[in-house]
């Protein structure tokens, strides 16, 4: 036998009593009670210390580097052209990919809730993918297919289109990360919904525009409304894709976390976490929102019509 | 307007849903699509609304009115559908529910906003529903969304009328009070409609035409009567309420079971082979001396009063359950006792020789 075969078997031999071992226990029921009410106090405790050293901690001290030199300071950082060109590049991507986005995930939440089709499967997992790989490697992929010596460069090159390090690659990059949000968002709903109302409305004599605009759109825009703020917030915040295509020029084709890396780099604390106050003050208001949605989608989903079994009046 | 189904059949992926299937509905008739689940009504209503198309084999047809609507897409069917789980737009009141038909036209086809407020109030009233018009989908009964759900279908004033099991998730008292109020109203409006229903009491109730439907065919088409009286094979006899089923032989032209033997007119030229044999509860007689040879000894099992028949169990000398409904009155006169031993006659039968049906 051997050694470990032996501890295994030690181990099973001194469990095995457990008859004796309650009865051993019986006199300590008072303790167990105790135990009882203290553990989940003490539970509580960990999880609170735990978000207050890991979230609230950091939050606050955004806030508290941002204004260590006093408001002055603070505003003047927002007065560097290059910080104005980050937050106007960073709304200019967000703007550009998140109604792309929107429509895409309707679209394809629409398709893939509603009907039957082949490569049905296929589009669920593509629509995951960018949640499945690295921000890194999904920029990596725009500049192997747009960079100079990518699939298209040299394509590009000839007619003058610069796409990675320049604005489209980062919209691209922007777009590309964030397309699941939407999309993640409406497919369970709308499966859970199905489509009777629609082929009701259709019955009717409604057009297909008609019935998605008033009885489909009616019934997600909440889930919509979430779908867009998780959208925005990631498509603000990315690092990462951003990072590979945009070549870090400043004043050019810096976003604003990208910006707050390069500040940071150059020891200038107090603009850095200015621009990242901005950052951190749009999560909450996106935590704010969120919570509010989920919510209403929530009661969106209770309100599915169940049948009921009252008596006609 | 009269419908007409032609050989229509519908195949899910490998599944055929419907094999060949032969419907003529005349105008302004009630009919009802009777079967168990998954025998495909549904599907035909399905078929007939546009919702589904057919196989596409160069045979299936449906016709409205004489006119072939293969290329009309539903909404240019003008069917009033009601779904079986109602389908009503829950983030509207029962007034824009109802409206939804009429405001959802084209600009030159729409009614002004007077003449569909009109209309919804009509429909309101004949839905008994009038103080209701405000509320949501969510604050009404099963019975009350149900009936906005028709109001809704009839206010574009359908063609055809097509329901899928508008009653299935209500209780037995509701049903039949919808049931009643559906006849009534039927014979108000006279638009064509096909009612779909598992439940066959309610399928025989209001119909004026039944079809009974199993494993994607149609078996039986005929008045309640039809069906219920002359039954066109085992499965329709079944299907239509409780009956005893004796295996017996068939040999020229006479059925023989248990110690009985009575003569087939239908089946006089049948060859000689198995036969089952179906006797409706109603229709065995009890008494307590043996009269004649068509009776047979057998012990009462069970007693069930409670109704206008009396329900009996018995157990005849072959060890066969047979189940008898007896008129109250007749019970009290005999006075039967749990355990006795009586004689049932039948009074009508029905043979089916499975080798010679098919
Ligand atoms: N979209 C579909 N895809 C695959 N199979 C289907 C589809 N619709 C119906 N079927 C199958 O066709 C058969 C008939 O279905 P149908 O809905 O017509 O039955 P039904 O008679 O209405 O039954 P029920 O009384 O339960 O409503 C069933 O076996 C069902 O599984
Ligand atoms: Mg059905």
């Amino acid at each position: 036998m051997s050694p470990l075969q032996e501890t295994q078997r030690l181990k099973n031999q001194t469990t095995l009593p457990n008859t004796v071992q309650t009865t051993v226990l019986k006199p300590t029921a008072k303790f167990i009670d105790l135990l009882s009410s203290l553990v989940p106090g003490f539970l509580i405790t960990l999880a609170v210390g735990f978000m207050t050293l890991f979230l609230v901690l950091p939050l606050a001290v955004i806030f508290i580097e941002a204004f260590k030199l006093g408001i002055v300071e603070y505003f003047k950082s927002f007065q560097d052209p290059s910080a104005w060109h980050a937050i106007k590049l960073t709304l200019i991507a967000t703007g550009i990919s998140l109604p792309l986005n929107l429509v895409f995930g309707i679209a394809a939440a629409w398709a893939i809730a509603k009907f039957e089709f082949v490569g049905k499967s296929v589009l669920i997992t593509l629509i995951d993918l960018p949640f499945a790989v690295s921000p890194i490697i999904s920029g990596l992929i725009f500049v192997l297919m747009f960079g100079l010596q990518g699939w298209f460069g040299a394509w590009l090159a000839e007619r003058d289109l610069q796409i990675i390090f320049a604005v489209p690659g980062i919209v691209l990059a922007t777009i590309f990360v964030t397309f699941p949000f939407v999309a993640r968002e409406l497919i369970p709903l709308m499966q859970e919904q199905g489509s009777d109302e629609e082929q009701a409305a259709i019955s009717l004599g409604a057009t297909g525009w008609q019935s998605f605009y008033y009885i489909t759109l009616p019934n997600i825009k909440w889930a919509v409304l979430y779908g867009v703020i998780l959208c925005n917030a990631r498509a603000m915040g990315e690092f990462g894709a951003v990072s590979v295509v945009s070549g870090h020029i400043r004043g050019k084709t810096n976003t604003v976390p990208l910006h707050i890396e390069i500040l940071y780099n150059e020891y200038n604390v107090v603009a850095a976490f200015a621009m990242a106050s901005l950052l951190a003050l749009m999560g909450l208001v996106t935590l704010a929102l969120k919570t509010f949605l989920e919510w209403k989608v929530q009661q969106d989903r209770n309100t599915t019509l169940e049948p009921t079994l009252a008596e006609v009046h | 307007m009269g419908i007409e189904v032609q050989n229509v059949s519908k195949t899910f992926r490998s599944f055929k849903a419907l094999k060949d299937v032969s419907l003529k509905v005349e105008d302004g008739e009630l009919i009802t699509l009777l079967g168990p689940s998954g025998s495909g009504k549904t599907t035909l209503l399905r078929i007939i609304a546009g919702l589904e198309l057919p196989d596409d084999d160069n045979k299936g047809s449906v016709l409205f009115s004489g006119e072939d609507v293969a290329k009309k897409h539903v909404r240019d069917r003008q069917v009033g559908f009601v779904f079986q789980h109602y389908a009503l737009f829950k983030h509207m009141s029962v007034f824009d529910n109802i409206a939804f038909g009429l405001r959802v036209r084209p600009k030159h086809e729409r009614p002004s906003k007077q003449a569909i407020a009109d209309k919804v109030t009509s429909l309101l009233k004949l839905i008994q529903l009038e103080q209701f018009a405000t509320r949501f989908p969510s604050q009404l009964s099963g019975g009350q969304r149900q009936r906005v759900a028709l109001a809704r279908a009839l206010a574009i004033e359908p063609r055809v009328l097509l329901l899928d099991e508008p009653f299935g998730a209500l209780d037995a008292k509701v049903r039949q009070g919808l049931r009643t109020w559906l006849r009534r109203l039927h014979d108000e409006v006279h638009v064509t409609t096909i009612l779909v229903t598992h439940d066959q009491e309610e399928a025989l109730e209001v119909a004026d035409r039944v079809v009974v439907m199993n494993q994607s065919k149609i078996e039986q088409v005929g008045t309640p009567e039809e069906v219920f009286h002359k039954p066109a094979s085992e499965f329709v006899i079944d299907f239509l309420g409780n009956v005893n089923v004796f295996k017996g032989r068939l040999e020229s032209g006479r059925a023989h079971f248990d110690s009985l033997a009575m003569d087939v007119p239908g089946l006089a030229h049948a060859p000689t082979g198995n036969a089952n044999v179906y006797i409706r509860p109603h229709d065995l007689e009890i008494d307590r001396t043996k009269i004649g040879s068509q009776s047979l000894a057998a012990n009462i099992e069970r007693i069930n009063p409670a109704g206008a028949h009396a329900k009996l169990t018995l157990l005849g000398v072959d060890g066969n359950e047979i189940q008898v409904d007896l008129p109250f009155e007749r019970f009290t006169a005999l006075n039967l006792k749990q355990g006795e031993l009586v004689y049932v006659s039948p009074r009508k039968v029905h043979v089916f020789a499975p080798e010679y049906m098919i």
